[in-house]
């Protein structure tokens, strides 16, 4: 009679879904990367019109590009090219930086956590704030607050966030002395201090040095707050369309004649229910501010895989450029389908059918 | 004309019963401007965007100066006054100039992603939606993958590697822009393909790329042009971001993300030099975003509270 | 009419404004309750739900309001607070809705669900609402109330769900109920199931209830008096046993248009409605 009563039947069928959701979902991933390297070698060698020249610049010696030709394997079928890169992309091979002259893969390393760092911070404050204003201009919709949030919202999908970071380091940083000048930790500190994880703000904590917290925190500040600031529009907005449509459904209806109060249904019962959508939302906000962080971190010269890339740009070091693109490329995808994911797993509604 | 005759003429519009099909045509865009000019924000896009139209055809006859030549003796970085209201930077251009002639340049990227990437999208999306089968599956494999490319940073590698201007620039743009609509297109190719009206033009033996491209994209162009009016704000940071990071226009062009990229050197002294551009970018963007909601709303009521 | 009158309506009105004009859900319609089972019948739009709502105070907020008396056990409902409205429902007035699968919360468990009516209405421990939780899943006949205290209202069927919908209604003793189609969106072989589980709680807690049906056969079966409703209005008012003898000709269609086996039905009879009967 219930759904309940034939429970082994459905367990294997819940298996066999799984697994073929599980197939889909790889085949998605495997796609998808492969599209990015596919991209970037089509952009690292067929666009050039000599690769060589690309990487080593107009001014090494004749042998010097002969052998590296052959080094790169340019005489070879791009079809070979092709899978060569590939499998030395997997490992981590991107080739030397002309800049730096270290490897692309170990600067990368050094710059990871910097951005993650920072985009990290920046998706907490805006799901820290963004999500009870997104609350707030549902549950008032149409009234003055749901109008202010939504203008918040639209200024932050419209305004450069490199201008923006500019004119927050004239205010804060020059005329008011609020935060610190841009970078991510003071002189002082800079050799004085020994990360762990290479997220300064934990490990500095982690050590009890509290003078250099508080003064990356003065660093990161302005940066992060700027990042939440972006994340916060994207995030009040989603989050008002799904409560919304929540505070719609029969059983906030019902959730009422219970006799429950206004702020139980809110935040116990609606919100509850957007919750799982949501999770997609900061998800995907957090993939956008790691992508956000090439302007920001120009603009604070954090050095994270953003500054990387355009001081790259900026001497046509064009390993260092697509190294640092297929990285935060894999992190960004890596995070879009997690978030897909996630949403199946988090959600119970999530039937076998 | 009388109170009267407008009345009878709002009534003709709003009937339930029109007569023709261009009556129901006319009735149904009076009732979404209505919703439109309802809404005021949307509104205040619609101002915003013609002025930027106006703006940018009368920059010769409104500037006061020259845009690219300026007074490098008296007049570097002048704070706003009374001659220069936005100042000047520091080649003695005057910078208000300057933005008025930049409008032209982001009128320029827009409108040339827009007809490169929307073409390109509708191609994909009609095409995928009308074959089915395994060209669909392919097509909108691969537009899923560039849907789930970071745009901002591909874009960065395409110019780097096609070398920084600002046609590569749009270029660059429009190769990281055109999967949502491929998306949209097919979506709608869907909705149709298996409708009678279809049918019976495929009896009368048009061909497969006749009714893709007589019947089936004219119905796709108007959802379109509500996606392309929403990614404008997009397209016109992501442009500016390019010319900032020097990747965009270059120099001495009056674009206005690569303005502030050369205001950037005495933004904590001559701020405005970098601020008043900025904040041209800032309307004309939310401008583009209010119509574009203004749209979406007026056209699709369902998404009215979205 | 047995004991003591529990909800008196008079002139109740409910008002939509919208862009084209006021919509009139309600038009004046009166009755009373005592402890005693009334059903409300009326074609689709007939404003049945929304006297229900309004009765437990969930109309939409942009609609207005109004009636000469509307009062349950003697307090002015549309003068009490919203806070006073709140303490009455679930504890003192229960409503039952249409679907479960919509109306219980889809990520809470039942368990859970059921308890919250109860913590929000009395002092009670964390085990001991348990415990009554579990003891409710029991009356209203479910099987394995332990185990469908931690299921999540998706994982259950429909009866079911309708039923832990009555136990999380019912389990703050409320004096009375309405139950707006609680069968409509069952199986019909549960249907019979769930009206008896209905049928036994309000008598065994002897609890006055409006049971609000599309079918006229159904609600006299189940009832003691009916209303009859059309366009906002109560066009008949009448005793269950009574209804062969109804005398306005729409109570008279609806009761032709019902089924019945062994008769010959061509034409297919249509329900009549006159703009009078609305006036
Ligand atoms: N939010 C609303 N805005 C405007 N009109 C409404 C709204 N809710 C209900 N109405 C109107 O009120 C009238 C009565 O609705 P109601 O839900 O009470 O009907 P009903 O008799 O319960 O019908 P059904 O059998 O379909 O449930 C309907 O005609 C409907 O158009
Ligand atoms: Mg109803």
């Amino acid at each position: 009679m219930s759904a309940v009563e034939n429970g082994a039947g459905r367990g294997s069928a819940r298996a066999a879904a799984f697994a073929s959701s599980l197939g889909r979902f790889l085949v998605i991933a495997i796609t998808t990367y492969l599209g990015l390297l596919a991209v970037t070698f089509f952009i690292g060698r067929v666009i050039p019109i000599d690769p060589v020249l690309a990487v080593l610049g107009d001014r090494a010696p004749a042998n010097v590009v002969e052998r590296t030709r052959r080094e790169m394997g340019l005489d070879l079928p791009l079809i070979q090219q092709f899978y060569i890169y590939v499998t030395s992309a997997l490992h981590g091979d991107f080739g030397t930086s002309v800049l730096t002259t270290n490897p692309v893969m170990t600067d990368i390393r050094r710059a990871l956590p910097a951005t993650t760092e920072l985009a990290t911070l920046g998706t907490l404050i805006g799901a820290l704030f963004g999500v009870p204003l997104g609350v707030l201009a549902a549950v008032k919709r149409g009234s003055v607050i749901d109008q202010i949030v939504r203008v918040i919202g639209l200024v932050g999908y419209s305004v450069p966030i490199f201008w923006l970071g500019l004119l927050a380091l004239v205010l804060f940083y020059a005329k008011l002395q609020w935060v610190a000048f841009p970078a991510r930790l003071d002189v002082v500190y800079e050799y004085t201090f020994t990360p762990i994880t290479g997220f300064y703000l934990l490990d500095s904590a982690m050590q009890g040095q509290w003078d250099v917290f508080h003064d990356a925190f003065r660093h990161i500040i302005l940066p992060a707050a700027l990042l939440g600031y972006f994340s916060l529009a994207y995030i009040s907005r989603m989050t008002r369309s799904f409560m919304l449509n929540e505070l719609t459904q029969e059983y906030i209806v019902a959730a009422r004649a219970k006799g429950l109060s206004e702020t139980r249904i809110i935040w116990g019962h609606a919100l509850r229910n957007a919750a799982v959508p949501m999770v997609t939302v900061i998800a995907l906000s957090y993939a956008g501010l790691l992508e956000g962080s090439v302007l920001t971190e120009t603009v604070f010269s954090w050095p994270g895989i953003g500054l990387y890339i355009t001081n790259s740009l900026q001497n046509a070091d064009m390993n260092a450029v697509l190294g640092g693109t297929i990285v935060i490329g894999s992190v960004f995808i890596g995070i879009n389908l997690l978030s897909d994911l996630l949403y199946r797993v988090l959600d119970p509604r999530t039937k076998v059918r | 004309m009388s109170a009267d005759t407008i009345e009878s003429r709002r009534a003709w519009l709003l009937s339930e019963r029109p007569a023709s099909r261009m009556q129901a045509r006319l009735g149904r865009a009076y009732v979404a401007w209505r919703r439109f000019s309802a809404n005021r924000l949307a509104f205040l896009g619609l101002l915003i965007i013609i002025s930027l139209l106006v703006i940018a055809a009368l920059a010769g006859v409104l500037a006061p100066y020259s845009p690219t030549f300026g007074d490098l003796k008296g007049s570097r970085l002048l704070a706003p006054c009374a001659e220069h209201w936005f100042g000047t930077d520091d080649l003695g251009r005057d910078i208000l100039s300057r933005i008025l002639y930049g409008s032209r340049w982001t009128l320029y990227v827009v409108i040339l992603v827009a007809v490169i990437a929307a073409p390109v999208g509708l191609l994909v999306g009609t095409v995928a939606g009308y074959a089915g089968g395994w060209i669909d599956a392919v097509l909108m494999r691969v537009t899923d993958i560039f849907l789930a490319f970071p745009k901002l940073i591909l874009a960065l590698a395409f110019v780097a590697a096609l070398g920084p201007g600002i046609e590569n620039a749009v270029l660059a743009i429009a190769i990281t822009s055109w999967p949502p609509y491929a998306r949209i297109a097919r979506a709608e190719t869907l909705t149709v393909r298996n409708s009678d009206y279809i049918k019976a033009v495929q009896l009368m033996g048009a061909s497969p790329f006749r009714i893709v491209l007589r019947h089936i994209m004219p119905l796709c162009i108007s959802s379109l042009i509500v996606r392309v009016t929403l990614d404008m704000a997009g397209i016109i940071l992501t442009a500016a971001g390019l010319g900032f990071l020097g990747l965009g226009a270059q120099p001495p062009l009056p674009e206005w993300g690569t303005m502030i990229a050369s205001g950037r050197r005495f933004v904590l002294d001559q701020w405005w030099v970098a601020g008043a551009p900025g904040f041209a970018i800032l309307i004309v963007s939310l401008g583009f975003n209010l119509l574009g909601d203004g749209l979406r709303d007026a056209l699709d009521p369902r998404s009215g509270d979205q | 009419m047995s004991g003591r009158t529990l909800l008196d309506v008079d002139d109740l009105r409910v008002t939509f404004p919208t862009r084209t004009g006021l919509i009139e859900a309600v038009r004046g319609v009166s009755f009373s309750l005592g402890r005693e089972r009334l059903g409300i019948v009326g074609e689709s739009g007939s404003g049945k739900s929304q006297t229900g709502r309004a009765i437990m105070g969930l109309t939409p907020p942009q609609a207005r309001i109004s009636a000469s008396k509307l009062a349950f056990d003697g307090v002015d409902l549309l003068a009490a607070s919203p806070r006073e409205r709140r303490a009455l429902r679930g504890k003192r007035i229960a409503m039952i809705l249409q679907d479960p699968k919509y109306s219980l919360d889809p990520v809470m468990s039942i368990g859970r669900q059921i308890v919250e009516t109860l913590r929000t209405h009395e002092k009670v421990g964390k085990a001991e609402a348990r415990d009554r939780a579990l003891a409710m899943l029991e009356a209203v006949q479910i099987r394995d109330p332990a185990r469908v205290f931690d299921l999540h209202p998706h994982e259950v069927s429909g009866g079911m769900g309708q039923r832990a919908m009555i136990a999380m209604m019912l389990i703050a003793g409320p004096e009375m109920m309405i139950a707006d189609e609680p069968t409509s969106a069952l199986d019909v072989t549960v249907q019979l199931d769930v009206l008896g589980i209905l049928d036994r709680l309000v008598s065994e807690r002897g609890m006055g209830l409006i049971f609000i049906s599309h079918d006229l056969r159904l609600v006299s079966s189940f009832c003691d008096r009916v209303i009859v409703m059309f366009a906002g209005k109560v066009v008949e008012q009448l005793k269950a046993s009574e209804l062969s003898q109804a005398q306005h000709p729409y109570t008279r269609g609806l009761l032709n248009c019902m089924p019945r086996i062994g008769f010959e039905r061509h034409p297919l009879p249509v329900l009549d409605r006159k703009a009078e009967w609305a006036a």
